[in-house]
């Protein structure tokens, strides 16, 4: 098996703090890229990184490739390597291969089922592309990678569940909202937090949106970015008539909303349903308002044990979703396999022969007027034929020498004598 | 032999209710939607059997088949069932479905249990505002019957969402709103169909014994549940009892009706007395 090394950190591994210094953005993955590639022990490479993870995915060559890789990480990100090293984990051939699948099909992710991270390494499979890093081997594994993906979400229920804060925010909105399209969100406070927030729920085709904030700039700034409408901090309260969904995220060390604000306007707006959810620390809506009829309160520790519920549902799922993963790695590996030399050149051997004796006995059964001695001069000489034209190919493989990949020509002859019919489907 | 056919039929129309009952069992802890879809077409199935088997009974006696308990509690079924195909086929609420199965199985296996005593052949129980009176009285009361189910969904949704902790009904069930919109709707119609059917009554009392209210106590439960869903429709309207309590209220209005139904024959007695014998 070719030498498929995985290096890398993770959520479980390193803290938020070490993640962030090790990332790599689109541009710095490129440059990583070009550099790494000059590297004589590596034959193709593959650098993803997101939020919560930063690999590497390569080929090697020749050995004391991962120290080079080391140093090269601690050089371009300037930390010791003391200071990661005891969070890298390195992945070798299959075990490689199975985490990469796993990474794909959200099975690692720190919300299993996630749906981002597919997009996230897809990303970093044309980044690699573009650099030229990535050939035969990492196409065919990144390819087998989207597959299994692509299969664990149909075939499993393991995207189903909401999986995040947000996702948990909206699934509730949904079940207390029958068309979001006509209600009326209210961000309370600027902040990043409620921008990501709101970002979800336009996805999900949310009405119109209002921001309400301190810094009345700031409310401007993010009103006009998602085409909604600012208002001053004190219009808050009597925004609560009109609007049906309040997303709040003030720094406030005190409630911004009270139990009585609340009261007041439920009457104007003759209890039509409104949903807080406060994301918080510390909270800024009474968590009293949720005893209020047609009014439901969720703080962020309400979303988390909303989440962590979804995750357990989840956790069966996974068992069916990994059972996924296996079988894709053993069909990767019976292909790695069938790319050696031995059995390439048994395979073009056996198909030639195939060949020429079919089409011998064809001729040959025109020909009865021929004796047994004639028959077998004829197949002597076809056989010799065929072992003579593919002599070269043959030669060609064999020596392909040291410096040269050898998966790459393996490949091609592959594919230029259809040898892979079993495992092209 | 056209009133044996006829029980015939209504027998069959009740295993085809119990069955549907089975099937969206089923469907609560599965949630497969094709189950759901063989439940509904059983009930369908059997508001059929069950509108066959009604017609076939009151050609023979040649009058509504309301002359007894059984027959009471069978035509009752009959107007939930249909009502609830026409509320499944407009909103599609899947879950309003069990609650239907559930009423449908339990009234026609009590209609199967309790004795079928044949009443004499009453005038009294004949002419147009009879038949109105009746029919409406029996699909307004469907049609609240299918409120208060969707008003229990409701109230299930309603509990974990507002507990912080939503569990086994959350998705199994839609939204908050959706869920009142249904019962409203229900309430609406059932309402409407409840009033005609009270003014019906009144009409043909007053043509039969000559007053329109006789302090009849099947008429004053009558109108206490209509004046529940008056009330009910009034505050909605204008003081915005929506969700919860209006959810309350439909289950109220339609723990009246079912009593002035039954509990006020089996109780209280009156001149409603001859349909429940």
């Amino acid at each position: 098996m070719p030498n498929i090394i995985l290096i890398g950190i993770n959520h479980k591994t390193a803290p938020v703090a070490l993640r962030e210094k090790l990332s790599f953005s689109g541009e710095e993955t490129l440059a990583a890229l070009e550099t790494l590639k000059q590297h004589p022990g590596i034959r193709e490479i593959l650098i993803f990184s997101t939020c919560n993870r930063t690999e590497i995915l390569y080929v090697a060559s020749r050995s004391g490739t991962v120290d080079a890789l080391i140093t090269f990480l601690s050089g371009c990100k300037r930390i010791p390597p003391s200071e990661f090293v005891p969070a890298l984990y390195i992945l070798r051939k299959e075990e490689a291969v199975r985490h990469l699948f796993r990474v794909a099909a959200s099975l690692d992710s720190m919300m299993v089922g996630e749906p981002q991270i597919l997009g996230q390494i897809k990303l970093a499979y044309r980044t690699a592309v573009k650099a030229g890093t990535s050939k035969v081997l990492l196409n065919r594994m990144m390819h087998k990678a989207f597959s299994v993906a692509k299969k664990v979400r149909k075939e499993t229920g393991i995207g189903d569940n909401a999986v995040s804060i947000s996702y948990a925010a909206i699934e509730l909105a949904n079940k207390i909202f029958s068309n979001l399209s006509t209600k009326t969100v209210m961000l309370l406070g600027a902040g990043e937090m409620a921008e990501l927030a709101v970002d979800h729920l336009i996805s999900h085709n949310v009405g119109q949106i209002r921001v309400s904030n301190r810094t009345f700039e700031n409310a401007v700034a993010l009103a006009q970015r998602f085409k909604g409408r600012a208002l001053g901090f004190e219009e808050r309260v009597e925004a609560l008539t009109e609007v049906d969904i309040i997303i709040s995220s003030t720094g406030a060390t005190d409630y911004v909303i009270t139990a009585d604000q609340v009261k007041k306007a439920m009457k104007k707006r003759k209890y039509r349903t409104l949903f807080f959810i406060d994301i918080a620390v510390p909270r800024d809506i009474d968590p009293k308002i949720n005893q209020l009829s047609n009014v439901y309160v969720y703080d962020i520790d309400d979303l988390k044990t909303v989440v962590a519920s979804n995750i357990q549902q989840r956790e069966q799922e996974t068992v069916k979703a990994e059972r996924f993963v296996s079988e894709a790695v053993i069909k990767f590996r019976q292909w790695l396999d069938s790319l050696a030399i031995v059995p390439t050149i048994k395979a073009l051997n056996e198909k030639m022969t195939g060949i020429v004796e079919m089409e011998c006995d064809k001729t040959l059964s025109h020909l009865p007027h021929l004796a047994e001695p004639d028959k077998d001069a004829i197949r002597r000489m076809t056989r010799a034929i065929a072992t003579r034209a593919i002599h070269d190919p043959i030669m060609f493989l064999k020596h392909t020498g040291g410096h040269r990949d050898d998966s790459l020509y393996l490949n091609v002859a592959r594919q230029l004598f259809n040898l892979d019919m079993l495992e092209n489907q | 032999m056209g009133v044996q056919t006829g029980n015939v039929l209504l027998q069959i129309a009740c295993l085809l209710y119990v069955s549907s009952l089975a099937g969206y069992l089923i469907f609560l802890v599965r949630q497969k939607d094709r189950i759901q879809k063989i439940s509904f077409y059983l009930i369908a199935l059997g508001v059929g059997v069950h509108l066959a088997g009604t017609l076939t009974l009151g050609v023979t006696i040649r009058s509504l088949p309301v002359q007894n308990l059984v027959q009471s509690l069978s035509m009752s079924a009959l107007a939930l069932g249909t009502m609830f195909l026409y509320v499944q086929y407009k909103f599609n609420l899947k879950m309003l479905g069990l609650f239907a199965a559930l009423i449908l199985s339990i009234t026609m296996l009590a209609a199967l249990v309790l004795p079928d005593t044949q009443a004499p052949p009453n005038d009294a129980f004949k002419g147009v505002w009879f038949y109105c009176h009746i029919l409406m009285i029996f699909a307004g009361d469907a049609a609240l019957g299918l409120a208060c189910g969707a008003g229990i969904l409701y109230l299930l949704q309603e509990k974990g969402i507002k507990a912080r902790n939503p569990g086994f009904f959350f998705k199994r069930l839609p939204s908050l709103d959706f869920l009142d919109d249904v019962s409203h709707a229900c309430i609406t119609t059932g309402f409407f169909l409840l009033t005609l059917g009270l003014v019906t009554g009144f009409v043909y009392a007053k043509v039969l014994w000559g007053h329109f209210w006789r302090w009849d106590f099947k008429e004053v439960f009558s109108m206490g549940a209509w004046l529940v869903y008056a009330v009910l429709l009034h505050l909605r309207f204008y003081a915005g009892w929506r969700g919860r309590k209006s959810a309350i209220m439909t289950i109220v209005g339609f723990a009246i009706i079912v009593f002035t139904f039954l509990g006020v024959n089996l109780l209280l007695g009156g001149h409603h007395q001859e349909f429940t014998k």
